[in-house]
């Protein structure tokens, strides 16, 4: 995690980026001190009624004189152009060797998969000193993959893959962000980004299950929603418990019978004030539009991985 | 005199000043109109640059008799508005020409909106609207159509206005309430109205020519 | 010896002002003197800054601590939503060239009005209008987009007001529109004889300049957020991408007009700078002619770096690097505009009113905020510091430390000829050096936060950038009791304030030949020009080498 003070250098466009940051710090330190200086030295000298020599303006100061600092300082910013954009250029294509990973945003989550199926949320596991390359793609809104550590952001676009890459050069878990504003939970959509060393990466990555895990995601999402701050056991809301509801017949509290299948678990989300459980108040939020299908879908696996009752008739 | 300087307004001191800024002021704007324009323009460029054949076979959608009927009514249009302008602008022409002339560019650029309203209610019935149930399978010619209705829409709200305005000067020239002749308004009437009918000019084969031009 | 001050010494009855000629509702409702409306455009301007500010209020106490105290998130998003879209159109970009623009530029080029007086009113009640739309949409709960109302979550995601948002942008555009298109045919056409181009104050030269700017940029964002609107309420696809529609041309659409609108907020802002700088240093300014350069170079490169907004969008990297490299040259006319300013205050006979020090505040911040624009057009830089703090540090330095302090330091320079009315000039300075301390403490942590990796736009925070925002929060308390004084002082000077001579500053400049304040036509003789502007000494000399009654040129009267 970052210190308060400094961010770690943990890729290796991160010390090019610190370079860069240190000229320019340099330049505009010195700038802005001629500038404060002067300006401060003339408010001091020439205040009204001193008795600092005026008179003639010197020869010096002229059109060429203006002419001579507007080219210098023109000179002085294509340089640094011309420095930085080298540094881009440099970086602008993954090597050819590098891990491909991708990566799919949605409101408000990163889903990482690795090149042999392995999938993460929220996270994402590479080896130290290999260049990783990033296929990102959003489901929904555009987003942005910001690593702070690594000195990398890229935008996340709908309906069209981008790319970006990087080569961590430390150990160690770095934060993940969501770099453009994308809607109620923006600044809750963090991960983390963890660089191992080559062994275990390959140790980690063998004990991770391939492909598709919809009961696994969901777990995550009934923490990540909040579904566990009133349905957990251990929580002080009294809401209806999930295990062994799956299939169950559910008494209501207008007298209604109703049997506890995909439809009634996802109505039960979008439309909650619909068909209240008896005995239970209805003071259980609507996710409509916070929830979309796929993860509608990973929930009720989730909670059909709770146990559920054999279907009657 | 009096004549003159009841058209003169604050703070010119002069007629021939006033009428000189007017159409300074309206090129200015004609200026900001192109750019309103060209961005639409450019939309549409990006996006049929991205989708050819999607537009073009959109495009072929499109009724070119109403198109180019419509592109016949608007140019004529600017012609009887050139002769007002004109008529209004020289010594010894008459009041009554300027009127009926104005009075036969109002009328065809309502022309224009009937056969307009015409297209639309076509478009309407052969499924054009984007949305569920379109006509035509490609996504991206929804987008054609989605910058049709606009495009169009846009240019039929600009050439409304001019309308407008034209038959504000039909009625108050006609009821002498303000003098035609030498008027900095006709001026600045008429050319609002050549820059709707330049934006048409620029549409009509953006909209009609896609998938036809071969 | 003015025309004007020899008219005051002849025998006839005292005329009434502008402010005095006609009292009714109507008579300013219906005004079409460009003096009142430039009133009606400041009492408007006025309830629009501390309505932004109380929102951005809110988000700088939520900021306080990390997780968040007493606002939703989205409640948080809406506030600052709200902030940008009320700041930048409802305050900014009216701000200097609506009220001292509309004021001074007839007086400035000698006419007695603008060249399309009811058009300007028309603006400013377009103005209202959009204001209308924008208070019914915090009214109505707000809008949770950003000001930058990006796609698809404006058109397709936002359960909030987008709507009404983008028409109270789409309606006060216009008024933009008709402004510039106004003021740039005054400039033109009404500039009194002997007024030729070189002899114009900065001032026209950077109202003329935004003006320009105003008439070309601002229909392509009326393009942008009619085609957000047609989508969202008429579901015409444009920017959907599963109809083949591409986000990222919002993207274009909207920054090609809001960078050039950055410019229409700064370039109003150095032209008073130009103006009072010269004044209080009792110097002409320096290098005249290439700060007029300067003004139209970064008026017209200014429409050609809107890229750099958009380095990490997935825009090709191509165009990225020109991008970049126009915007560093764009950076060089304002290096030199800052020089200027500096080298203007070389052998001068310089005191510290209010004014100057809101000007010398400007110099200060401004560098500093473009310095910090270097940064930015750097990519490899901007790859990690774009939508973080760095970048709301960065444009609130222009935007805040740059043009807001011009703003403060126009009005105070300006009062005494649009009220007639001295204000007190220890509060003035107190409140000015208040402002440069409150604004420093409020943007510089957000530069270090940024750079650690602090995204912008965030409700809730890792605790380890607790420090810089509160920091920044302690900050802007400070800030609003410096915007709270001139509130108070200027309102109490119009009672009991000192009544101010036509020249009280003893400044070259045609609004200084009037009175104070000036009669509804402005000038009783047409003024007639022969000679540039800023003629504080003579040619080749430094100030303090005229006689005494030229160096001290305030008018008694």
């Amino acid at each position: 995690m970052n210190a308060i003070f400094t961010l770690p250098e943990a890729s290796t466009q991160a010390v090019r980026v610190d370079g860069i940051l240190a000229v320019l710090v340099i330049v505009s330190a010195l700038t802005l001190a001629l500038v404060f200086g002067l300006i401060v030295t003339f408010a001091i000298r020439y205040r009204r009624g001193s008795d600092a020599k005026r008179g003639p303006l010197p020869e010096i100061v002229n059109r060429e004189f203006e002419v001579g600092w507007t080219a210098a300082t023109f000179f002085l910013f294509a340089f640094l152009f011309w420095w930085a954009a080298s540094a881009d250029v440099g970086a602008l294509t993954a090597p050819a060797r590098a891990l491909e990973v991708h990566v799919l945003a949605k409101q408000w989550m990163w889903k990482t998969q690795h090149a042999n199926g392995a999938r993460e949320i929220d996270e994402l596991h590479v080896p130290i000193g290999r260049p990783v390359r990033l296929v990102m793609t959003s489901q929904d809104v555009i987003h942005s993959f910001f690593v702070p550590a690594f000195r990398i952001k890229q935008d996340v676009v709908p309906g069209r893959n981008t790319e970006t890459w990087f080569q961590a050069t430390k150990l160690g878990v770095f934060p993940l962000f969501c770099a453009e504003y994308c809607g109620t939970n923006h600044s809750a959509m963090r991960g983390r980004i963890t660089v191992m060393r080559e062994d275990e990466y390959a140790r980690w990555l063998s004990a991770q299950p391939e492909g598709d895990d919809l009961a696994h995601v969901g777990a995550k999402l009934f923490v990540s929603e909040g579904c566990s701050g009133c349905h957990a056991a251990s929580s002080g809301v009294h809401a209806p418990k999930l295990e062994g509801l799956y299939g169950r017949t559910v008494q209501l509290s207008d007298g209604r019978q109703v049997r506890a299948d995909d439809a009634y678990i996802r109505d039960s989300m979008l439309q909650p004030k619909r068909d209240i459980v008896a005995g239970f108040e209805p003071i259980m939020p609507s996710f409509a539009g916070l929830l979309d299908d796929g993860e509608i879908q990973s929930l009720t696996a989730y909670i059909r991985s709770l146990g559920q009752e054999q279907g009657h008739d | 005199m009096t004549e003159a300087t009841s058209l003169l307004r604050e703070p010119w001191e002069r007629l021939e000043r006033q009428r000189q800024a007017g159409k300074f002021g309206i090129w200015v704007f004609l200026a900001s109109e192109t750019l309103f324009f060209g961005a639409l323009m450019l939309t549409y460029a990006v996006c049929r640059v991205e989708h050819p054949d999607a537009f073009a076979a959109a495009g072929r959608e499109t009724n070119i008799w109403f198109g180019t009927i419509n592109t016949a009514i608007l140019l004529t249009s600017s012609l009887t508005m050139a002769v007002a302008s004109q008529a209004a602008a020289e010594n010894g022409r008459s009041r009554r020409l300027i009127l009926v002339c104005l009075g036969a560019t109002a009328a065809l650029g309502l022309a224009f909106m009937i056969v307009k309203g015409f297209e639309y209610k076509e478009d309407i019935e052969k499924h054009l609207l984007p949305g569920a149930g379109f006509a035509l399978r490609q996504p991206a010619a929804q987008l054609f159509y989605g910058l049709y209705w606009l495009v169009t829409g846009v240019h039929a709200i600009h050439l409304t206005i001019g309308i407008v305005l034209v038959v504000r000067l039909v009625l108050l020239g006609a009821a002498r309430q303000i003098r035609l002749r030498g008027s900095p308004e006709l001026e600045v009437t008429a050319l609002y109205w050549h820059l709707v009918d330049v934006i048409w000019i620029f549409l009509y084969p953006l909209i009609y020519l896609p998938g036809r031009a071969s | 010896m003015t025309d004007a001050a020899l008219a005051d010494e002849l025998p006839f009855p005292p005329r009434a002002d502008y402010l005095r000629a006609g009292s009714t509702l109507l008579s300013w409702l219906a005004t079409t003197d460009h003096k009142r409306i430039a009133i009606l455009y400041a009492l408007t301007i006025t309830v629009f800054f501390f309505m932004g500010g109380a929102a951005i209020t809110a988000v700088r106490v939520e900021l306080f601590v990390p997780n968040g105290w007493f606002l939703s998130s989205d409640t948080y998003n809406r506030l600052f939503s709200f902030h940008g879209i009320i700041m930048v159109w409802f305050f900014l970009v009216p701000s200097i060239p609506n009220t001292f623009g509309n004021f001074l530029l007839p007086l400035m080029i000698g006419a007695p009005d603008v060249a399309f007086p009811r058009l300007n009113l028309f603006s400013w009640y377009l103005t209202l209008v959009g204001g209308i739309f924008a208070v019914y949409t915090l009214v109505a709960g707000g809008v949770d987009t950003g000001w930058t109302f990006y796609t698809p979550f404006s058109t397709m995601f936002s359960n909030t007001h987008v709507l009404t948002a983008a028409a109270a942008v789409f309606v006060v555009g216009f008024a933009s529109i008709a402004t510039g298109v106004n003021f740039i045919a005054t400039t033109h056409m009404l500039r009194a004889p002997g007024m030729t181009w070189f002899r114009l104050p900065m001032f026209v030269w950077s109202i003329y300049a935004t003006s320009i700017v105003m008439v070309l940029a601002t229909p392509v964002l009326a393009i942008s957020l009619m085609l957000v609107i047609a989508e969202r309420w008429l579901g015409l696809p444009i920017f959907d991408p599963a109809r083949g529609g591409d986000p990222i041309l919002f993207q274009h659409l909207f920054w090609f007009y809001s960078h050039p609108a950055v410019y229409i907020m700064v370039l109003p802002a150095m032209g008073v700078v130009s103006e009072i700088i010269p004044c209080f240093a009792r110097r002409r300014l320096f290098g005249y002619d290439f700060m007029v350069y300067a003004i139209v170079a970064i008026a017209g490169i200014g429409f050609f770096v809107w890229g750099h907004h958009m380095f990490v969008s997935g825009q090709s990297p191509y165009a990225s690097l020109i991008f970049s490299f126009l915007s560093f040259v764009i950076a060089v006319p304002s290096a030199i505009k800052v020089f200027n300013w500096t080298a203007s205050l070389y052998r001068g006979q310089i005191s510290f009113n209010s004014p100057m020090l809101y000007a010398l505040g400007f110099v200060g911040l401004f560098t500093t905020g473009g310095l910090s624009g270097l940064f930015l057009a750097s990519i490899p830089i901007d790859v990690h510091v774009t939508d973080t703090y760095f970048v709301v540090a960065h444009f609130h330095y222009i935007m805040v430390g740059g043009s807001v302090s011009a703003f403060f330091g126009a009005l105070h320079f300006w009062w005494p000829k649009i009220t007639g009315k001295m204000y007190p000039e220890s509060w003035a300075q107190f409140a000015a050096i208040t402002m440069y301390f409150g604004f420093n403490m409020t943007f510089l942590p957000q530069f270090v936060a940024g750079y650690l990796g602090m995204p912008r736009r965030y409700h809730t925070y890792p605790a380890e950038f607790q420090v810089y925002n509160v920091m920044s929060s302690a900050g802007a308390a400070v800030l609003a009791a410096a915007y709270l004084l001139p509130l108070m002082y200027l309102t109490w000077s119009l009672f009991h304030g000192l009544r101010a001579s036509g020249n009280p500053w003893g400044a070259t400049g045609l609004e200084w030949t009037t009175t104070s304040p000036p009669p509804p036509h402005n000038f009783d003789i047409q003024p007639l020009v022969d000679r540039p502007p800023y003629q504080y000494h003579a040619e080749g000399q430094s100030a303090g080498t005229d006689s005494p009654e030229v160096q001290n040129a305030r008018s008694l009267r």
